[in-house]
Protein backbone atom coordinates (compact mmCIF):
# COMPACT_ATOMS: atom_id res chain seq x y z
CA UNK A 1 0.00 0.00 0.00
CA UNK A 2 1.20 3.14 -0.93
CA UNK A 3 0.45 6.83 0.30
CA UNK A 4 -1.74 7.59 -2.70
CA UNK A 5 -3.95 4.58 -2.15
CA UNK A 6 -5.13 6.34 1.30
CA UNK A 7 -6.09 8.87 -0.16
CA UNK A 8 -8.18 6.98 -2.99
CA UNK A 9 -10.69 5.22 -1.86
CA UNK A 10 -11.64 1.79 -3.18
CA UNK A 11 -14.19 1.81 -6.13
CA UNK A 12 -16.18 -1.15 -5.08
CA UNK A 13 -19.23 0.05 -6.86
CA UNK A 14 -18.51 -1.55 -9.92
CA UNK A 15 -17.86 -4.86 -8.48
CA UNK A 16 -21.20 -4.96 -7.05
CA UNK A 17 -22.98 -3.94 -10.68
CA UNK A 18 -21.09 -6.84 -12.39
CA UNK A 19 -21.96 -9.59 -9.30
CA UNK A 20 -25.73 -8.28 -9.24
CA UNK A 21 -26.12 -8.10 -13.01
CA UNK A 22 -24.36 -12.15 -13.12
CA UNK A 23 -26.75 -13.51 -9.79
CA UNK A 24 -30.31 -12.06 -11.36
CA UNK A 25 -29.48 -13.94 -14.83
CA UNK A 26 -29.72 -16.53 -12.98
CA UNK A 27 -32.48 -16.09 -10.47
CA UNK A 28 -34.51 -14.91 -13.09
CA UNK A 29 -33.94 -18.07 -14.97
CA UNK A 30 -35.13 -19.98 -12.04
CA UNK A 31 -37.67 -17.95 -10.89
CA UNK A 32 -39.41 -18.11 -14.12
CA UNK A 33 -38.46 -22.28 -14.44
CA UNK A 34 -40.94 -22.75 -11.16
CA UNK A 35 -43.74 -21.07 -12.61
CA UNK A 36 -42.94 -22.90 -15.88
CA UNK A 37 -43.05 -26.59 -13.81
CA UNK A 38 -46.15 -24.84 -11.97
CA UNK A 39 -47.68 -24.48 -15.37
CA UNK A 40 -47.21 -27.91 -16.43
CA UNK A 41 -48.23 -29.65 -13.93
CA UNK A 42 -51.81 -27.83 -14.39
CA UNK A 43 -51.96 -29.00 -17.87
CA UNK A 44 -50.44 -32.40 -17.71
CA UNK A 45 -52.78 -33.22 -14.90
CA UNK A 46 -55.56 -31.35 -17.23
CA UNK A 47 -55.07 -33.71 -20.03
CA UNK A 48 -54.76 -37.19 -18.02
CA UNK A 49 -58.03 -36.06 -16.29
CA UNK A 50 -59.89 -35.87 -19.09
CA UNK A 51 -59.47 -39.81 -19.28
CA UNK A 52 -58.87 -40.95 -16.30
CA UNK A 53 -59.83 -40.07 -12.17
CA UNK A 54 -56.78 -39.38 -10.32
CA UNK A 55 -56.23 -36.80 -7.71
CA UNK A 56 -54.24 -33.70 -8.21
CA UNK A 57 -51.07 -34.52 -6.08
CA UNK A 58 -50.41 -37.63 -8.26
CA UNK A 59 -48.96 -35.59 -10.46
CA UNK A 60 -45.39 -34.84 -10.20
CA UNK A 61 -43.11 -32.36 -12.07
CA UNK A 62 -39.31 -32.01 -11.60
CA UNK A 63 -36.46 -30.23 -13.07
CA UNK A 64 -33.06 -31.28 -13.57
CA UNK A 65 -30.79 -28.35 -14.67
CA UNK A 66 -27.48 -29.65 -15.97
CA UNK A 67 -25.04 -27.47 -17.47
CA UNK A 68 -25.58 -28.45 -21.12
CA UNK A 69 -29.15 -29.67 -21.33
CA UNK A 70 -32.03 -29.47 -18.77
CA UNK A 71 -34.05 -32.65 -17.98
CA UNK A 72 -37.76 -32.64 -17.13
CA UNK A 73 -39.49 -35.45 -15.23
CA UNK A 74 -43.09 -35.96 -15.14
CA UNK A 75 -44.51 -38.90 -12.62
CA UNK A 76 -47.94 -39.64 -13.01
CA UNK A 77 -49.47 -41.97 -10.53
CA UNK A 78 -52.68 -43.96 -11.40
CA UNK A 79 -54.49 -45.45 -8.53
CA UNK A 80 -55.94 -48.88 -9.11
CA UNK A 81 -58.02 -50.30 -10.18
CA UNK A 82 -57.51 -47.62 -13.14
CA UNK A 83 -60.87 -45.69 -13.56
CA UNK A 84 -61.64 -44.53 -17.30
CA UNK A 85 -63.93 -41.35 -17.59
CA UNK A 86 -66.38 -42.14 -19.70
CA UNK A 87 -65.80 -40.52 -23.24
CA UNK B 1 -60.49 6.95 -10.36
CA UNK B 2 -59.05 6.05 -7.24
CA UNK B 3 -55.61 4.36 -7.86
CA UNK B 4 -54.16 1.95 -5.16
CA UNK B 5 -50.65 2.54 -4.67
CA UNK B 6 -48.31 0.23 -3.05
CA UNK B 7 -45.36 1.00 -1.15
CA UNK B 8 -42.75 -2.31 -1.39
CA UNK B 9 -39.16 -3.80 -1.48
CA UNK B 10 -38.86 -6.95 -0.01
CA UNK B 11 -35.84 -5.91 1.94
CA UNK B 12 -36.80 -4.37 5.53
CA UNK B 13 -35.61 -1.02 6.86
CA UNK B 14 -34.75 0.59 2.98
CA UNK B 15 -37.51 3.57 3.27
CA UNK B 16 -40.78 2.21 2.54
CA UNK B 17 -42.80 3.39 5.77
CA UNK B 18 -40.99 6.90 5.59
CA UNK B 19 -41.78 6.84 2.13
CA UNK B 20 -45.63 5.78 2.45
CA UNK B 21 -45.67 8.97 4.64
CA UNK B 22 -44.15 11.01 2.95
CA UNK B 23 -45.95 10.27 -0.54
CA UNK B 24 -49.10 10.03 1.25
CA UNK B 25 -48.96 13.87 2.77
CA UNK B 26 -47.41 15.08 -0.80
CA UNK B 27 -50.83 13.67 -2.64
CA UNK B 28 -52.63 14.96 -0.46
CA UNK B 29 -50.93 18.64 -0.11
CA UNK B 30 -51.92 18.44 -4.06
CA UNK B 31 -55.82 17.89 -3.01
CA UNK B 32 -56.18 14.91 -3.40
CA UNK B 33 -58.31 12.49 -0.79
CA UNK B 34 -55.61 10.04 0.40
CA UNK B 35 -55.75 7.06 2.86
CA UNK B 36 -52.16 5.78 3.93
CA UNK B 37 -52.65 2.42 4.79
CA UNK B 38 -50.56 0.07 7.38
CA UNK B 39 -50.14 -3.82 6.24
CA UNK B 40 -47.16 -4.29 8.41
CA UNK B 41 -49.68 -6.50 11.18
CA UNK B 42 -47.56 -7.32 14.40
CA UNK B 43 -44.91 -4.29 13.56
CA UNK B 44 -47.06 -1.71 12.65
CA UNK B 45 -44.80 2.30 12.06
CA UNK B 46 -46.63 4.49 10.27
CA UNK B 47 -48.74 5.53 13.00
CA UNK B 48 -45.47 7.07 14.48
CA UNK B 49 -44.22 8.35 11.58
CA UNK B 50 -47.53 10.07 11.06
CA UNK B 51 -47.42 11.01 14.72
CA UNK B 52 -50.94 9.32 15.26
CA UNK B 53 -50.14 6.44 17.99
CA UNK B 54 -52.32 7.97 20.47
CA UNK B 55 -55.20 7.98 18.15
CA UNK B 56 -55.56 4.48 17.32
CA UNK B 57 -58.76 2.67 18.36
CA UNK B 58 -59.81 -0.08 15.30
CA UNK B 59 -57.17 -1.13 13.13
CA UNK B 60 -56.91 -3.06 9.78
CA UNK B 61 -57.66 -6.16 11.16
CA UNK B 62 -60.68 -4.98 13.35
CA UNK B 63 -62.01 -3.60 10.17
CA UNK B 64 -61.26 -7.20 7.95
CA UNK B 65 -63.12 -9.22 10.90
CA UNK B 66 -66.16 -6.93 10.47
CA UNK B 67 -65.47 -5.69 13.95
CA UNK B 68 -65.53 -2.16 13.46
CA UNK B 69 -66.55 0.10 10.25
CA UNK B 70 -63.75 1.82 8.27
CA UNK B 71 -64.94 5.51 9.32
CA UNK B 72 -64.38 3.96 12.87
CA UNK B 73 -61.05 2.97 11.99
CA UNK B 74 -59.63 5.92 9.81
CA UNK B 75 -58.15 8.55 11.47
CA UNK B 76 -57.83 11.99 10.07
CA UNK B 77 -54.50 13.56 10.00
CA UNK B 78 -54.35 16.87 12.30
CA UNK B 79 -52.41 18.74 9.54
CA UNK B 80 -54.09 17.79 6.35
CA UNK B 81 -57.68 17.48 6.41
CA UNK B 82 -57.62 15.34 3.34
CA UNK B 83 -55.52 12.98 4.67
CA UNK B 84 -56.31 9.50 6.55
CA UNK B 85 -54.53 7.13 8.14
CA UNK B 86 -55.20 3.05 8.58
CA UNK B 87 -53.30 1.52 10.87
CA UNK B 88 -52.43 -2.03 11.02
CA UNK B 89 -52.73 -4.07 14.36
CA UNK B 90 -50.06 -4.31 17.31
CA UNK B 91 -50.92 -7.41 18.91
CA UNK B 92 -53.13 -9.47 16.37
CA UNK B 93 -51.77 -12.59 14.47
CA UNK B 94 -50.94 -11.15 10.32
CA UNK B 95 -53.16 -14.40 9.84
CA UNK B 96 -56.32 -12.69 10.62
CA UNK B 97 -56.24 -10.76 7.34
CA UNK B 98 -57.89 -12.80 5.14
CA UNK B 99 -57.26 -12.10 1.10
CA UNK B 100 -61.36 -11.27 0.63
CA UNK B 101 -61.37 -9.00 3.90
CA UNK B 102 -58.64 -7.30 2.10
CA UNK B 103 -59.91 -7.14 -0.93
CA UNK B 104 -63.64 -5.84 0.34
CA UNK B 105 -61.96 -3.36 2.50
CA UNK B 106 -59.92 -1.93 -0.95
CA UNK B 107 -63.08 -1.99 -2.30
CA UNK B 108 -64.55 0.23 0.04
CA UNK B 109 -61.35 2.61 -0.01
CA UNK B 110 -61.98 3.25 -3.50
CA UNK B 111 -65.23 4.81 -2.98
CA UNK B 112 -64.40 7.28 -0.74
CA UNK B 113 -60.31 8.24 -2.10
CA UNK B 114 -58.24 9.30 -4.97
CA UNK B 115 -55.41 7.64 -3.38
CA UNK B 116 -54.80 4.52 -1.24
CA UNK B 117 -51.14 3.87 -0.41
CA UNK B 118 -50.53 0.78 0.86
CA UNK B 119 -47.29 0.46 3.20
CA UNK B 120 -45.90 -3.12 2.81
CA UNK B 121 -44.57 -5.20 5.77
CA UNK B 122 -40.44 -6.67 4.33
CA UNK B 123 -40.26 -9.97 3.09
CA UNK B 124 -41.65 -11.95 0.20
CA UNK B 125 -44.40 -14.15 2.02
CA UNK B 126 -48.12 -13.58 2.72
CA UNK B 127 -48.23 -10.28 4.25
CA UNK B 128 -46.20 -8.73 1.32
CA UNK B 129 -48.58 -10.39 -0.94
CA UNK B 130 -51.73 -9.38 0.69
CA UNK B 131 -50.29 -5.61 0.37
CA UNK B 132 -49.12 -5.70 -3.49
CA UNK B 133 -52.47 -7.69 -4.36
CA UNK B 134 -55.27 -5.22 -5.19
CA UNK B 135 -52.72 -2.81 -6.46
CA UNK B 136 -52.98 -0.61 -9.91
CA UNK B 137 -49.26 1.19 -9.52
CA UNK B 138 -46.45 -0.70 -7.76
CA UNK B 139 -43.41 2.21 -5.71
CA UNK B 140 -40.23 -0.29 -5.27
CA UNK B 141 -38.01 1.06 -2.55
CA UNK B 142 -34.59 0.54 -3.16
CA UNK B 143 -31.04 1.46 -1.82
CA UNK B 144 -28.34 1.63 -3.70
CA UNK B 145 -26.57 -1.58 -2.28
CA UNK B 146 -26.71 -4.96 -3.33
CA UNK B 147 -28.79 -7.04 -0.95
CA UNK B 148 -31.23 -4.08 -1.61
CA UNK B 149 -31.56 -4.19 -5.32
CA UNK B 150 -31.68 -8.30 -5.37
CA UNK B 151 -34.43 -8.28 -3.28
CA UNK B 152 -36.08 -5.14 -5.48
CA UNK B 153 -35.64 -7.89 -8.38
CA UNK B 154 -37.79 -10.27 -6.61
CA UNK B 155 -40.49 -8.43 -5.78
CA UNK B 156 -40.64 -6.93 -9.31
CA UNK B 157 -41.47 -10.33 -10.36
CA UNK B 158 -43.97 -11.28 -8.13
CA UNK B 159 -45.74 -7.75 -8.48
CA UNK B 160 -45.50 -9.02 -12.64
CA UNK B 161 -47.12 -12.21 -11.47
CA UNK B 162 -49.18 -12.51 -8.39
CA UNK B 163 -50.98 -9.27 -8.25
CA UNK B 164 -54.84 -9.24 -9.16
CA UNK B 165 -54.15 -6.89 -12.04
CA UNK B 166 -51.41 -9.32 -13.15
CA UNK B 167 -53.89 -12.54 -12.91
CA UNK B 168 -55.90 -10.40 -14.91
CA UNK B 169 -53.37 -10.15 -17.92
CA UNK B 170 -52.87 -6.57 -17.37
CA UNK B 171 -49.80 -4.96 -16.90
CA UNK B 172 -48.50 -3.42 -13.37
CA UNK B 173 -47.31 -0.26 -13.32
CA UNK B 174 -43.67 -0.12 -11.05
CA UNK B 175 -41.57 2.64 -10.63
CA UNK B 176 -38.49 2.28 -8.98
CA UNK B 177 -37.91 5.00 -5.83
CA UNK B 178 -34.29 5.00 -4.72
CA UNK B 179 -33.79 6.40 -1.19
CA UNK B 180 -30.97 7.15 0.87
CA UNK B 181 -28.60 8.14 -1.36
CA UNK B 182 -25.29 9.31 -0.45
CA UNK B 183 -24.15 11.31 -3.04
CA UNK B 184 -20.86 11.62 -1.69
CA UNK B 185 -20.07 8.01 -1.45
CA UNK B 186 -21.60 7.62 -5.19
CA UNK B 187 -19.14 9.70 -6.29
CA UNK B 188 -16.28 7.78 -5.02
CA UNK B 189 -17.53 4.77 -6.40
CA UNK B 190 -17.99 3.20 -3.39
CA UNK B 191 -21.93 3.00 -3.88
CA UNK B 192 -23.90 1.82 -6.81
CA UNK B 193 -24.83 4.39 -9.63
CA UNK B 194 -28.58 5.63 -10.35
CA UNK B 195 -27.68 4.47 -13.60
CA UNK B 196 -26.55 1.15 -12.69
CA UNK B 197 -29.26 0.48 -10.55
CA UNK B 198 -31.75 1.32 -13.51
CA UNK B 199 -29.68 -0.77 -15.49
CA UNK B 200 -30.49 -3.71 -13.47
CA UNK B 201 -33.76 -3.39 -12.30
CA UNK B 202 -35.37 -1.84 -15.73
CA UNK B 203 -37.87 -0.11 -14.39
CA UNK B 204 -38.61 3.79 -14.56
CA UNK B 205 -37.16 6.31 -12.32
CA UNK B 206 -39.81 7.68 -10.06
CA UNK B 207 -37.25 9.50 -7.76
CA UNK B 208 -33.90 9.70 -5.64
CA UNK B 209 -34.14 10.32 -2.21
CA UNK B 210 -30.96 11.80 -0.19
CA UNK B 211 -29.84 10.33 2.98
CA UNK B 212 -30.53 13.12 5.29
CA UNK B 213 -31.17 14.04 8.52
CA UNK B 214 -34.85 15.64 7.93
CA UNK B 215 -35.76 12.47 7.51
CA UNK B 216 -34.73 11.48 10.77
CA UNK B 217 -36.33 14.54 12.32
CA UNK B 218 -39.31 13.96 11.21
CA UNK B 219 -39.94 10.44 12.24
CA UNK B 220 -38.70 12.22 15.52
CA UNK B 221 -41.27 14.66 15.71
CA UNK B 222 -44.25 12.40 13.92
CA UNK B 223 -44.57 14.13 11.15
CA UNK B 224 -44.71 13.05 7.27
CA UNK B 225 -41.01 15.40 6.42
CA UNK B 226 -42.73 16.99 3.14
CA UNK B 227 -45.16 18.57 5.74
CA UNK B 228 -42.19 19.26 8.55
CA UNK B 229 -39.37 20.52 6.64
CA UNK B 230 -41.11 21.05 3.31
CA UNK B 231 -37.58 22.78 1.55
CA UNK B 232 -35.29 19.82 2.50
CA UNK B 233 -33.97 17.86 -0.03
CA UNK B 234 -36.15 14.58 1.01
CA UNK B 235 -38.73 16.69 1.08
CA UNK B 236 -38.95 18.10 -2.22
CA UNK B 237 -37.60 14.89 -4.06
CA UNK B 238 -40.98 12.86 -2.33
CA UNK B 239 -42.93 16.16 -3.53
CA UNK B 240 -42.03 15.56 -7.22
CA UNK B 241 -42.01 11.73 -7.17
CA UNK B 242 -45.69 12.31 -6.06
CA UNK B 243 -45.97 14.73 -8.62
CA UNK B 244 -44.89 12.54 -11.46
CA UNK B 245 -47.29 9.65 -10.14
CA UNK B 246 -49.96 12.14 -10.47
CA UNK B 247 -48.75 12.52 -13.97
CA UNK B 248 -47.01 15.58 -13.96
CA UNK B 249 -43.74 15.55 -16.09
CA UNK B 250 -40.48 16.94 -14.07
CA UNK B 251 -37.08 16.99 -14.36
CA UNK B 252 -35.09 14.44 -12.48
CA UNK B 253 -32.35 15.80 -10.44
CA UNK B 254 -29.54 13.33 -9.19
CA UNK B 255 -28.41 14.95 -5.42
CA UNK B 256 -24.54 16.24 -6.02
CA UNK B 257 -22.12 16.08 -3.14
CA UNK B 258 -22.18 19.04 -1.40
CA UNK B 259 -18.71 18.98 -1.69
CA UNK B 260 -17.92 19.09 -5.31
CA UNK B 261 -18.50 22.69 -5.60
CA UNK B 262 -20.50 26.02 -6.25
CA UNK B 263 -21.73 24.58 -9.80
CA UNK B 264 -22.84 21.18 -8.77
CA UNK B 265 -24.36 22.43 -5.11
CA UNK B 266 -26.41 25.11 -8.00
CA UNK B 267 -27.35 23.13 -10.73
CA UNK B 268 -27.11 19.17 -9.10
CA UNK B 269 -27.06 16.81 -12.20
CA UNK B 270 -29.57 16.17 -14.45
CA UNK B 271 -30.28 12.69 -15.04
CA UNK B 272 -29.14 11.15 -18.04
N1 LIG C 1 -33.63 9.30 3.18
C1 LIG C 1 -33.33 8.89 4.44
N2 LIG C 1 -32.34 9.51 5.14
C2 LIG C 1 -32.05 9.10 6.40
N3 LIG C 1 -32.67 8.13 7.05
C3 LIG C 1 -33.66 7.48 6.41
C4 LIG C 1 -34.04 7.82 5.07
N4 LIG C 1 -35.06 7.00 4.70
C5 LIG C 1 -35.30 6.18 5.75
N5 LIG C 1 -34.47 6.47 6.78
C6 LIG C 1 -34.43 5.80 8.09
O1 LIG C 1 -34.23 4.42 7.89
C7 LIG C 1 -34.94 3.66 8.87
C8 LIG C 1 -35.86 2.68 8.17
O2 LIG C 1 -36.86 3.38 7.45
P1 LIG C 1 -38.33 2.83 7.30
O3 LIG C 1 -39.09 3.83 6.49
O4 LIG C 1 -38.91 2.45 8.60
O5 LIG C 1 -38.04 1.53 6.41
P2 LIG C 1 -38.97 0.26 6.09
O6 LIG C 1 -40.39 0.68 6.28
O7 LIG C 1 -38.64 -0.07 4.67
O8 LIG C 1 -38.55 -0.83 7.03
C9 LIG C 1 -35.69 4.66 9.73
O9 LIG C 1 -34.95 4.90 10.89
C10 LIG C 1 -35.74 5.91 8.84
O10 LIG C 1 -35.82 7.07 9.61
MG1 LIG D 1 -41.90 -0.22 7.50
Amino acid sequence: MTIFDFFRPTRSAPVARDRLQILLQHERVSAGASDLIAVLREEILEVISRHVEIPAEKVQVKMQRDEAISTLEVEIELPNPIRRRAA
Amino acid sequence: MSQVLVVTSGKGGVGKTTSTAAIGAALAMNGSRVAVVDFDVGLRNLDLVMGAERRVVYDLINVVQGEAKLQQALIRDKRLETLYLLPASQTRDKDALTSEGVARVMDDLRESFDWIVCDSPAGIERGALLAMRHADVAVVVTNPEVSSVRDSDRIIGMLDAKTAKAERGEYMEKHLLLTRYDAARAERGQMLKVEDVLEILSIPLLGIIPESEAVLNASNVGCPVTLTAADSAPARAYIDAARRLEGDVIPMMIPADKRVGFMGKLFGRRAA
